[in-house]
């Protein structure tokens, strides 16, 4: 397998794996896969159901620790398998399945997704010393730029179970970028949305792109991959089977066996 | 009558008859209905600071806690060894005299034990949830009760069955709140002079209470009740935060347990059952899981009521029928256990839930 972090400077390279194998019992999810994000890019995962997408994304942000190989992120080894410190190193995610904090209101799901970068201890919120009151402040405002950014801010303080599906997904990201990432990775953010709304995510990601943001895509939404981003990795049964530009990717021969299937043979007919 | 317009006005107006109220409430009590009131809305308060204190664990942090009564019978028996000549009498060797701490040493020491116990409960159990950590919590409650039945044996620690007497009172500026004294001219019972001292600790707990929940901590909690997985993705120590929410939960108990025992003056294991830490849990749950305001409710409410039942049931029957027909001691568990069903059934989120709350039981009922 070719090593592409060596081929680019190593001050482009904000993100690579190396040989992460993940297995569950008998099932191998995930075999010696390795890539490279470059800062900057937007990079896609897709692969066709129970490619490893997921498993990858999961051992990527900390809540599986892969049995073998290591990642390296903005220079630095990741801690394998401990999430809040991953969110700390600068990996912020969204889920498959919206994962918000359903009791609270939008605006305080995204005071959530900022607890990383805030240091009020115990003492600091009983006090409420003047350092924790200006955190606070900083904090609630900040929520409310992220909430303006992602076009939800007119909806602050409703309850996040109450928002439209296409709003919930917002909100998640904005609930990401609050804690400041490096990289944002966004699992399935397509899933279940109508054109509509995957038009909005998707000039949204454009937008963080423009401001310098690195994004993870995975996505079962070819098309939108293909359109959005900058380089695509394939997976299929665990393994890394293509990774280049949209248009190389697309006309790969064991890509297109993965999603469309092999040709009969005819000697075999 | 009307009210004035402002609403900062009205709030602060609020407060003041509040306080008014609370300031005047054991004298009206007390010449109205006797002393032994004041003394049932002592025991009230003492409620109010467990609810607070479980309130943190089960609403906030959403980890259904059954053992919670230990953390009062730790400050209890903490408050107990220090202040009373047990310690003296059972070893002699070591104790010259009865130790006499001061109660602003043994209340904080007290807190800080029971919160170091909450932390030793939350360590082992910090991968589960629901059903499971309630079995867990529920075994730790029985363990530590049945250490104080039991630890009377090699070393007489806590006298097992027979618990601790002579509890001194707790002494603020030199005064003994065990007995009644003079103040300004007005007559202070020992009961009235508790009431005060624990309602400027009640105070101080929901103070905390009130912080805590509006803060980075607060609503990290909040996010683990609502979708660990999440929280932990978001940078959320989940570890750290459950300990801390364990561990200051445990210390009101703690500190609520010091007051007990020296407003009692004797402890022993019989006060810290089981049926102790559901009746906790349901002042929480009735009054309204994670709503400060609704806990305190419930706790005055379930704390109150039984008495009153008992209080008004004979002279009710003696009314409508003439005679008494069922023993008021009966009739009392009953109607509680009666007006408990009928809450759940209509205020399933408790009798003053956070608004927040009331909408996602809302939503819940839709999706059902």
């Amino acid at each position: 397998m070719s090593d592409p972090a060596g081929t680019i400077a190593q001050e482009a390279v904000l993100l690579s794996a190396s040989g992460v194998s993940k297995r569950f019992g008998g099932v191998q999810a995930l075999r010696d896969v390795s890539l490279t994000i470059r800062r900057g890019e937007v990079y896609g995962l897709i692969g066709p159901n129970g490619a490893g997408k997921t498993s990858f994304f999961n051992v990527l942000t900390g809540l599986y620790s892969p049995d073998e190989g290591r990642v390296t992120f903005d220079g630095r080894d990741l801690p394998p398998g401990v999430p809040h410190r991953i969110a700390g190193a600068g990996i912020a995610r969204t889920f498959q399945n919206i994962r918000l904090f359903g009791a609270m209101s939008a605006l305080e799901n995204v005071m959530v997704g900022r607890h990383i970068r805030l240091r009020t201890g115990v003492i600091g919120a009983i006090l409420r010393t003047p350092a924790a009151r200006a955190e606070e402040a900083a904090t609630e405002a900040r929520a409310h730029e992220l909430l303006r950014y992602v076009g939800i801010d007119q909806l602050a303080n409703q309850q996040a179970t109450h928002l439209s599906y296409g709003d919930q997904r917002r909100l998640e990201i904005a609930r990401a970028l609050a804690s400041e990432p490096k990289l944002l990775a966004l699992d399935e953010p397509a899933a279940g949305m109508n054109a509509t709304e995957t038009g909005g995510l998707r000039t949204l990601i454009e937008k963080l792109r423009g401001d310098g943001l690195t994004v993870l895509l995975i996505e079962h939404d070819v098309k939108l991959v293909m359109g959005l981003c900058d380089r695509v990795a394939v997976l299929d049964y665990g393994e890394k089977i293509a990774e280049d530009v949209p248009d190389v990717v697309r006309r790969h021969p064991r890509v297109i066996t993965a999603y469309l299937g092999q040709q009969a043979d005819p000697e075999a007919a | 009558m009307t009210l004035p317009g402002d609403p900062k006005l009205r709030a602060r107006l609020g407060i003041v008859l509040i306080g008014i109220a609370l300031a005047v409430l054991p004298f009206v009590v007390g010449a109205n209905f006797g002393n032994s009131w004041v003394r049932i809305i002592d025991f009230a308060l003492l409620y109010v600071m467990l609810a607070l204190g479980l309130n943190i664990v089960v609403g906030f942090a959403g980890l259904l806690d059954l053992g919670y009564i230990a953390f009062y019978a730790v400050g209890a028996y903490l408050y107990a060894l220090l202040s009373s000549p047990h310690l003296a009498t059972a070893f002699p060797a070591v104790f010259a005299s009865a130790p006499a701490w001061s109660v602003w040493l043994v209340l904080p020491l007290g807190a800080l034990v029971a919160g170091l116990f909450g932390v030793l409960l939350g360590t082992p159990t910090l991968k589960l949830r629901g059903d499971y950590l309630a079995i867990v919590t529920l075994g730790f409650g029985e363990i530590i009760r049945i250490f104080l039945n039991n630890l009377n044996a090699p070393l007489n620690l806590t006298n097992g069955p027979q618990g601790i007497n002579n509890i001194q009172s707790a002494e603020i500026a030199g005064q003994s709140l065990g007995r009644s004294f003079e103040l300004f001219g007005l007559q202070i019972p020992s009961v009235t002079a508790h009431y005060y001292f624990f309602l400027a600790l009640t105070l101080l707990v929901i103070f905390i209470c009130v912080r805590l929940q509006d803060s980075r901590l607060g609503r990290a909690w909040v996010a683990i009740r609502e979708d660990e997985l999440a929280a932990r993705a978001c940078g959320i120590n989940t570890r750290n935060v459950k300990l801390l929410a364990f561990g200051l939960g445990a210390t009101f108990g703690g500190v609520a347990g010091g007051l007990f025992a020296g407003f009692q003056g004797f402890v022993s294991p019989e006060s810290f059952g089981l049926l102790e830490s559901i009746m906790v849990l349901c002042m929480v749950v009735l009054g309204g899981m994670g709503h400060i305001a609704g806990v305190i409710l419930g706790a005055l409410l379930l704390a109150l009521l039984p008495e009153v039942l008992r209080w008004g049931a004979a002279p009710v029957q003696q009314w409508l029928f003439g005679k008494v027909l069922v023993d008021p001691e009966s009739l009392r568990l009953l109607l509680f256990g009666v007006a408990l069903v009928l809450v759940m059934r209509w205020r399933p989120a408790g009798l003053w839930p956070s608004a927040l709350r009331k909408r996602e039981l809302a939503a819940h009922a839709e999706v059902a």
